[in-house]
């Protein structure tokens, strides 16, 4: 025991530090041709004691990544305007501005507070204005939730920016033990934090349905086992310390089930622990390998992948009926599903042509999608308004992150500064 | 194992020697004698016995050695190539004549998912580990782990690095 706690302090370190760990920008590959022109006026700033961040700035690069919006560049802005009385509609239409976004930043105590207004330039009409408010060291996320709503106004569907990504950054140590680190950083990549830090492997990062705990499989012990921890406070629980594999969390739509695969009894199999009495439930029993549980939103099924026909596939299982069926049929390898909130889409790692790319399965109209064109993308995650994919990919012999619209029209690239990353996991809506 | 069975019929006939030896004496001091010689000849079969298996030992392990403890497969495949079986043999005798606790490690190249990955590397270490049970080794001395794709040897993409990594690695727990 004694000697276990020391190889856990040695290969452990659970650490809360921002800094330059794994810090994910972005490269912006392709937009929709249809994008909207949007000018974003840089806000007026009253009084002192503001943040560093430029808020427009991250508004625009909020709106650039969508693909939905074409930001206008602020040195082809004719004016500068921040009250609506300054705002001259024919400056904006000479330079195709569809819509014109201003705003107002002020300072009460370290409350920072951002009034903002959104214009139609076309029919020379206020879309709408409001504001947002929070402590200074959330100025950004303060921003994000501005381009949330700027989002919603001009799309119809809800914003997906004032979220967080999870992923998993790795510092190759050639001919000794990597460094593997659980980190959490705003879904633009900026602010990363590392949540857990250790020489053994770390896979599987996935949120908890109200995006305050995050669960993932760590082999700090020298086996692999399934941990819960809570962002806000940092503690941890460990769920699993089965013999064999304790790996693909995923928690139930309701929070209150962890689904799970286990091989304790012999072979890969699906079980389904209630975190309230930590008592297991096997759903799914078959001599082949079944893994990558992944609930449909609803709660009453759930999607995972099998070899049961010889190659892996996608199969489902029905809760009610205790009834499996498979669901890809296209290709010879499909797997790790993972479902839109409203489960229609299901994004998977696809194999086509030798390669490993990431499609999109419409479950109405079964038609399958290749979304990438690369070789080796997998861990597909989906926002939680549906709009993007964020999987893993290879650039330049690195691994990196990369999105994609779920229409297809718009991709980008997040790499890291340093090393490796992959397994993203986007948050579900986060609660103020 | 033929040469095993060669040195214990040695052993037998020398002990049967010895046995003839002490009965064929009349009285105490040669019976005396005669076990002196029988012990005398016992302990020098044992200590040849001794060197020989410690010769014999040497040199399976040093057969062990030369296969390497590194056992390579197909992709996603948990089958035991010839080249893997006849390794995997090679520790099975050490495996026969010790008495050590082994860790077979299973990994994966980087194609497909992560958590497949995490299966089908349990897969292959399950796999030499039945073959060595089945081998007559007790598979409580055997611990199995994968890895999957995340220990890879080889960080490059292609097949030469993937050949690397699809591999089954034998260890001392």
């Amino acid at each position: 025991m004694k000697r276990l706690f020391a190889v856990l302090a040695a290969t452990l370190l659970v650490v809360i530090a921002t800094g330059a760990t794994a810090q994910i920008s972005i490269v912006i590959e392709e937009g929709n041709r249809d994008a909207t022109p949007i000018a974003i006026v840089p806000f007026a700033r009253q009084g002192t004691g503001f943040p560093a961040e430029d808020l427009a700035g991250i508004i625009d690069g909020d709106l650039a990544r969508s693909g939905q919006f074409l930001p206008i560049a602020r040195e082809d802005m004719l004016g500068r305007p921040s009250t609506e009385s300054e705002v001259f509609y024919r400056d904006w239409r000479s330079i195709n501005a569809r819509y014109l976004l201003i705003g107002r930043e002020s300072m009460n105590g370290p409350q920072l507070r951002v009034d903002y207004e959104l214009f139609d330039v076309t029919s020379q009409r206020k879309v709408f204005s409001g504001y947002e408010a929070g402590p200074v060291s959330e100025a950004r996320m303060l921003a994000h939730r501005v381009a949330d709503e700027v989002y919603e106004h001009l799309t119809g569907v809800r914003g997906a920016f004032a979220t967080k990504l999870l992923y998993i950054s790795v510092t190759r140590v050639p001919g000794g033990k990597d460094y593997s680190r659980l980190t959490m950083s705003d879904s633009d990549g900026a602010r990363p934090i590392v949540l857990l830090e250790t020489q053994e492997p770390l896979l599987a990062p996935t949120w908890s349905p109200d995006g305050k705990e995050v669960a993932y499989v760590s082999f700090e012990t020298g086996r692999p086992a399934i941990y819960r921890q809570e962002l806000a406070t940092g503690r941890r629980q460990q769920l699993t310390n089965f013999k064999g594999l304790n790996g693909a969390p995923a928690w139930s739509p309701d929070g209150k089930t962890m689904a799970m695969t286990l091989s304790k009894d012999g072979n890969p199999d699906i079980y389904l622990m209630d975190l309230a009495t930590k008592q297991l439930t096997q759903i799914v029993r078959h001599y082949a390998i079944d893994t990558e549980p992944a609930w449909m939103p609803d709660g009453q099924s759930l999607l995972f992948t099998s070899d049961r026909g010889g190659k892996p596939q996608i199969y489902r299982y029905d809760l009610r009926t205790g009834k499996t069926e498979r669901v890809t049929h296209e290709g010879n390898y499909n797997a790790r599903a993972r479902v839109s909130q409203d489960g229609r889409s299901v994004v998977m790692v696809h194999q086509q042509d030798g390669r490993f790319q990431i499609a999109v399965l419409d479950l109405v109209t079964n038609r399958l999608t290749p979304l990438t064109s690369t070789e080796l993308d997998e861990s597909p995650s989906i926002a939680p308004n549906g709009s993007m994919v964020l999987y893993a990919t290879k650039y330049a012999e690195r691994g990196i992150l990369a999105a994609v619209a779920v229409d297809g029209d718009a991709k980008f690239r997040l790499p890291a500064r340093e090393g490796d990353v992959r397994e993203p996991a986007w948050s579900p809506y986060l609660s103020r | 194992m033929k040469y095993l069975s060669t040195a214990g019929k040695t052993v037998a006939l020398l002990f049967s020697a010895a046995l003839l030896v002490a009965c064929s004496g009349s009285d105490t001091q040669e019976q005396d004698e005669a076990a002196a010689a029988a012990a005398a000849a016992a302990a020098a079969a044992h200590s040849a016995q001794q060197a020989e298996d410690a010769a014999q030992m040497a040199r399976l392990e040093e057969a062990a050695a030369e296969v390497g403890n590194v056992f390579y497969f197909e992709y996603d495949s948990s089958t035991l190539t010839p080249q893997a079986l006849s390794a995997v043999n090679a520790h099975i005798a050490v495996l026969h004549r010790n008495t050590e606790n082994i860790r077979l490690e299973g990994h994966t190249d980087e194609r497909g998912t992560r958590e497949y990955n995490m299966a089908l590397g349990e897969r292959r270490a399950n796999s030499v580990r039945d073959y060595m049970v089945a081998n007559g080794i007790s598979s409580m001395r055997i611990e199995t782990i994968s890895y999957g794709e995340e220990r890879p040897v080889a960080y490059g993409s292609g097949e030469a690095n993937w050949a690397e990594n699809r591999r089954v690695e034998l260890k001392p727990q």
